[in-house]
């Protein structure tokens, strides 16, 4: 049988689904608290407290979100196109879980490779699945049948195309320091020196354009509940509304957790082996907190400010940093 | 500054405007270049730093239902009526004046001759009835300066809400009752 991806190590299926289980369960853990973390640090930010009257310090908000959506009728518009409304909200679910695999918690240790899967083009992997995500948003906005989502899905196309090749650019610097594509090797090359500080260029403009990505303020255009009530999501409800929310917060995760494995070193820092998933998990919450702390800053740029930041600013400098960073590493190896 | 302010009007001009001084408006930088640069790194980085420090300076809300504002000592809330405190007798006589000088209408005063031996008042005549339809109270205070006796006073308590608007329709005895002091008062100096 044809492999689906040659990998860099080769273990137990057992394992495999075990670990599989182990990271779906972290993340799943992870993201109800995010929510809840998110609002109340925003509160923080505004000189409030945010949900504190479910449970203890309002920890238990999600659930009662969870309850309220799931006990939602899911409704579907009458002009709707069904499959693909229906298609909608799965795709960006699929696409984040998916891209939740390459994420490396630490390297091979007693026989078990610390990650879901080591793929040799990891990132890839990484933009293709981020790509299929965004099918979602625009089948799911243009199935619809209502003009707020037609808006907001056309934005998710025009942001979609501004800043995914600088993106990926600005990756292109760490990748050609490190000689690899696979996240693992790219964390075992940062053992002298975090990539943040040579590709401090990289690191800005892949937060910047992973605002987007995620499509958080201040690149949130294609919800902007202001002016568009949601834009694609206006006519979801109940849960499907739910997985678009869920989405969004794993993609944020899952940013977080490609730039701080190919910018802050990875699973790298101080103590014993086992303590490297918790280093990894603290980096990417940290990342998170910094969009928390961005959403709460930056209001919504226009449309076309993105369209002039993308294309006149972030590709140009994620150009010239590759062709510096390429002319160096030239010189010095 | 000489001159017009951009729309043909020059201030000198005009004898009339001479005490008006003309304040020169400051403008942002002009977007693109070093001004846009500037704009869109040095700004976001201060408005970074604005919220983080509202972070460190913590919140500065009031739990409500907990916690309450406290009210000033001459904050007009729900409506008392007194009685002598050393005989006992209530102050009101009936003589509606309060329920002349209601703007809303809301004061309903039946009054009745006090029999000797069971006196209710200490004038002539007391309040059979006193209502106060609190649904429909302003809370102007009118009706504490009308009266001569000073047998009503607004009060401090602001929570009156209720299910049903028959239940604010607040009689003589709900107003005599000793109220519920759950406002806190101001401090000296708060």
């Amino acid at each position: 049988m044809l492999p689906l991806a040659e990998t860099g190590f080769a273990e137990a299926t057992w394992i495999m689904v075990v670990k599989s289980i182990v990271i779906f369960a972290v993340i799943f853990g992870v993201l109800p608290i995010l929510t809840v973390v998110e609002r109340k640090l925003i509160g923080r930010f505004q000189h409030r407290y945010g949900p504190n009257r479910v449970g203890p310090y309002g920890l238990l908000q999600p659930l009662a979100d969870v309850g309220k959506l799931v006990s939602k009728e899911t409704f579907r518009p009458e002009n709707a196109t069904r499959t693909l409304f229906i298609l909608g909200p799965l795709l960006p679910v699929l696409a984040g879980v998916l891209s939740l695999a390459i994420i490396p918690w630490g390297n091979v240790q007693d026989g078990v490779g610390l990650y879901g899967i080591d793929v040799p083009i990891g990132i890839l992997y990484f933009f293709a699945v981020g790509s299929i995500a965004f099918y979602g948003l625009l089948l799911g906005g243009w199935s619809s049948g209502s003009k707020y989502s037609l808006l907001g899905a056309m934005r998710s196309a025009a942001q979609l195309i501004s800043y995914e090749v600088s993106m990926g650019l600005a990756l292109l610097g760490v990748v050609m320091m490190s000689g690899s594509l696979s996240l693992v090797d790219t964390v075992e090359a940062q053992g002298e020196m975090w990539f943040i500080v040579p590709q401090i260029v990289g690191f800005l403009i892949f937060m910047l354009a992973g605002f987007a990505e995620t499509n958080r303020t201040p690149f949130d255009m294609p919800e902007a509940d202001a002016e568009l009530v949601q834009g694609f999501m206006t006519e979801y409800g109940g849960m499907r509304f739910g997985s678009f929310l869920l989405v969004e917060y794993m993609e944020i995760l899952v940013v977080s957790g490609i730039a701080a494995a190919m910018f802050l070193g990875g699973w790298m820092g101080p103590g014993p082996g086992f303590l490297d998933p918790i280093w990894m998990l603290a980096k990417m919450i940290g990342l998170v907190l910094v969009f928390i702390w961005v959403r709460a800053t930056l209001p919504r740029l226009r449309y076309d400010q993105l369209m002039t930041l993308g294309w006149k600013i972030l590709l140009p400098l994620a150009t010239l940093n590759v062709l510096v960073t390429a002319i160096l590493v030239v010189t010095f190896s | 500054m000489s001159g017009g302010n951009g729309n043909g009007f020059d201030p000198k001009s005009a004898p009339y405007l001479d005490s008006i001084e003309v304040v020169e408006v400051q403008r942002g930088p002009e977007p693109g270049g070093l001004g846009g640069a500037y704009r869109a790194f040095g700004e976001t980085l201060r408005g970074l730093k604005t919220t983080m420090a509202r972070l460190i300076e913590g919140p500065m809300t009031i739990e409500y239902p907990e916690e309450k504002t406290p009210v000033y000592p001459r904050f007009r809330g729900r409506h008392k009526l007194h009685k002598f405190e050393d005989t006992g007798l209530e102050k009101c006589v009936g003589c509606s004046l309060c329920a002349a000088a209601c703007p809303a209408d809301c004061i309903r005063v039946v009054a009745a001759e006090n029999i000797p031996g069971e006196r209710v008042s200490a004038g002539e005549r007391f309040a059979a009835v006193y209502e106060i339809n609190l649904s429909r109270c302003i809370f102007c205070g009118y009706c504490e300066i009308a009266c001569p006796f000073d047998a009503i006073t607004m009060g401090h308590d602001y929570e009156m809400a209720d299910y049903d608007r028959r239940d604010l329709i607040f009689t003589k005895e709900m107003l005599l009752a000793e109220a519920v002091e759950r406002a806190p008062l101001k401090s000296e100096g708060e």
